[in-house]
């Protein structure tokens, strides 16, 4: 009743009632005394000498870390390919098991709602759950460490993204184009290359390379698991405690992230 | 000859869209369709190449009933109509000459297709007809960055490749200025007097509907309140289909603007 009548007869407005006022001011309330709370049980789960020897302990460790051991570039180049590869092989089996079930999954397209929709929402939310890093733990069992394994982790985590992000551009089309298409009499397979991949066109291109990117950044960490590539010389380099070694690959990390992320924003640019 | 008898459309959450309409549109004849928003203009247009299913009732091209062929076969008949949107509804993101051949897509393979190697006799027609609206320096530009004028020309020129026996036009100037729609409209006509076509057109505009077509039907609430000659269109008719309102301005309109037609 935010409506209401003053005593000379004017009508008054505001933006709640009292009641809801006190609502509002009760759950502020509520949220800081839970923030109190939770930072009291934290603080007693937590041992705080640790805590305040951090800044001593990351000034060592970064002092361990300097000057980077440059000349370890050498044998750096064939597992940074490597990581490369396998993100982009791991994309490229994505897109292809990924676009077939976004078309199946698209409220739009899918040939069955009751019967071929739910699997192919099943396939996509089975492969977004489990992350690229415990998707290549169980592969490096199945199928030995190595790249193979880094591959297919990468395409089982890639499908579930870009069918979900595909399908949901394949919903948000105009219909009117298909409709247009379809009136001419074209067949079904028709209709879907004329009337639909045109416009999903644009979408799919960012959702691609989009993909390929996030999949260089989690390739450099499969080898942390024996998946290949840049992850195994940087565990192999903790191991040994050389961290001159860890700074240089960080360092071909960031700068690969870095061309990977502009090279991706040029090709989105470019398409759109 | 297009024949539509005891035609009847409920959707699926019960609306009655069009209660037993019948109707016999005669070859070469332009017809305009009016009435009031939801009266049922565009669900009729669209039962007759059956983009909506209708629910009972019988559509008729030429002899062959239309209602009654399966998928393969509706898709072959549906070439003989051809449609043309208030929206365009050109594929914004192909090219005008892909849009125009894609009138074709019925009559060739999904390979042929995809590769985009159309008949040569089809690419000769797709260039004859953008000649014919004055859209042949507008081949290879993209669909989204044409005006909506040339829009809607390159909509008609899809329709036409289709070497329709029918035309099916569903709003066309609704989006379009008045100089625009005239000459759009004006384009309609003499095309379907050029190749005989028989044409089922949805106005809102009724002016427009009554300096361009020959016959006029009137729907009110998915019935045909009217059906007769565009100059039949008296306050009363105008009545019985929109509603009570002050009619003599919109009737004047057409006198004057058909005079000014003439002097230009």
């Amino acid at each position: 009743m935010p409506v209401a009548s003053t005593s000379s007869g004017q009508k008054a407005w505001m933006r709640r009632t009292t009641s809801g006022d006190l609502a509002v001011w009760a759950a502020w309330l509520a949220g800081v005394a839970i923030v109190v709370a939770s930072f009291e049980i934290i603080s007693q789960a937590t041992i705080w000498a640790f805590v305040w020897d951090a800044p001593t302990q990351g000034a060592d460790l970064i002092g361990r870390m300097f000057p980077p051991r440059w000349s370890y570039l050498d044998q750096l180049w064939k597992p940074m390919w490597d990581t490369i590869n396998m993100a982009t092989l791991g994309t490229g089996l994505a897109i292809l098991l990924g676009v077939p079930v976004a078309f199946l999954a698209a409220h739009n397209t899918t040939p069955s709602a009751l019967l071929v929709r739910p699997i192919a929402i099943f396939v996509i939310v089975a492969s977004r759950s489990i992350n690229s890093l415990i998707w290549a733990l169980l592969l490096v069992v199945v199928f030995g460490p190595g790249t193979l394994a880094g591959i297919l982790s990468i395409a089982l985590r890639s499908i579930g993204f870009i069918g979900k992000l595909l399908y949901e551009a394949i919903e948000e089309i105009d219909r009117t184009q298909v409709e247009a298409v379809t009136a001419t009499g074209a067949g079904r397979a028709q209709v879907l290359a004329w009337g639909i991949v045109p416009q999903i066109m644009p979408a799919f291109a960012g959702i691609a390379v989009f993909r390929w990117d996030i999949n260089i950044r989690e390739a450099t960490v499969l080898g942390l698991v024996g998946a290949g590539g840049i992850g195994m010389q940087l565990q192999a380099s903790i191991n040994v405690l050389a961290w001159p070694q860890v700074t240089v690959i960080f360092a071909l990390i960031l700068v690969t992230v870095v061309v990977s992320e502009w090279l991706s924003a040029r090709v989105r640019h470019a398409v759109i | 000859m297009l024949e539509i008898s005891g035609l009847t459309k409920r959707y699926a959450t019960g609306d009655l869209a069009l209660t037993d309409v019948s109707l016999t549109v005669p070859d070469g004849q332009v017809m305009a369709l009016i009435g009031p928003s939801g009266a049922g203009k565009s669900t009729l247009i669209r039962c007759v190449n059956r983009l909506v299913e209708p629910t009972a009732g019988r559509v008729v091209l030429n002899g062959d009933d239309i209602t009654a062929l399966g998928p393969a076969a509706l898709r072959r008949a549906r070439r003989r109509m051809g449609m043309i949107f208030q929206e365009y509804a050109l594929v914004e993101r192909l090219s005008v000459m892909e849009n125009v051949l894609s009138g074709r897509l019925g009559y060739v393979g999904f390979w042929t297709s995809w590769f985009r190697r159309f008949p040569q006799k089809d690419v000769t027609e797709a260039f004859r007809l953008l000649e014919r609206v004055g859209l042949d320096h507008m081949v290879d530009k993209r669909a989204d960055a044409l005006s909506g004028g040339q829009r809607q020309r390159v909509g008609i020129v899809r329709a036409l490749m289709q070497n329709p026996e029918l035309l099916l036009v569903d709003e066309p100037t609704a989006s379009l200025d008045p100089k625009t729609s005239r000459q759009i409209m004006r384009l309609i006509v003499e095309l379907c007097a050029e190749r005989g076509l028989a044409a089922i057109i949805n106005i809102h505009d009724v002016a427009l509907a009554q300096s361009f077509a020959q016959r006029i039907v009137g729907l009110q609430g998915g019935r045909i309140v009217y059906d007769g000659p565009a100059d039949g269109l008296t306050p009363s008719v105008l009545t019985t289909i929109y509603g009570e309102e002050d009619w003599s301005k919109t009737i004047a309109a057409v006198e004057d603007d058909a005079e000014t037609e003439l002097a230009g």
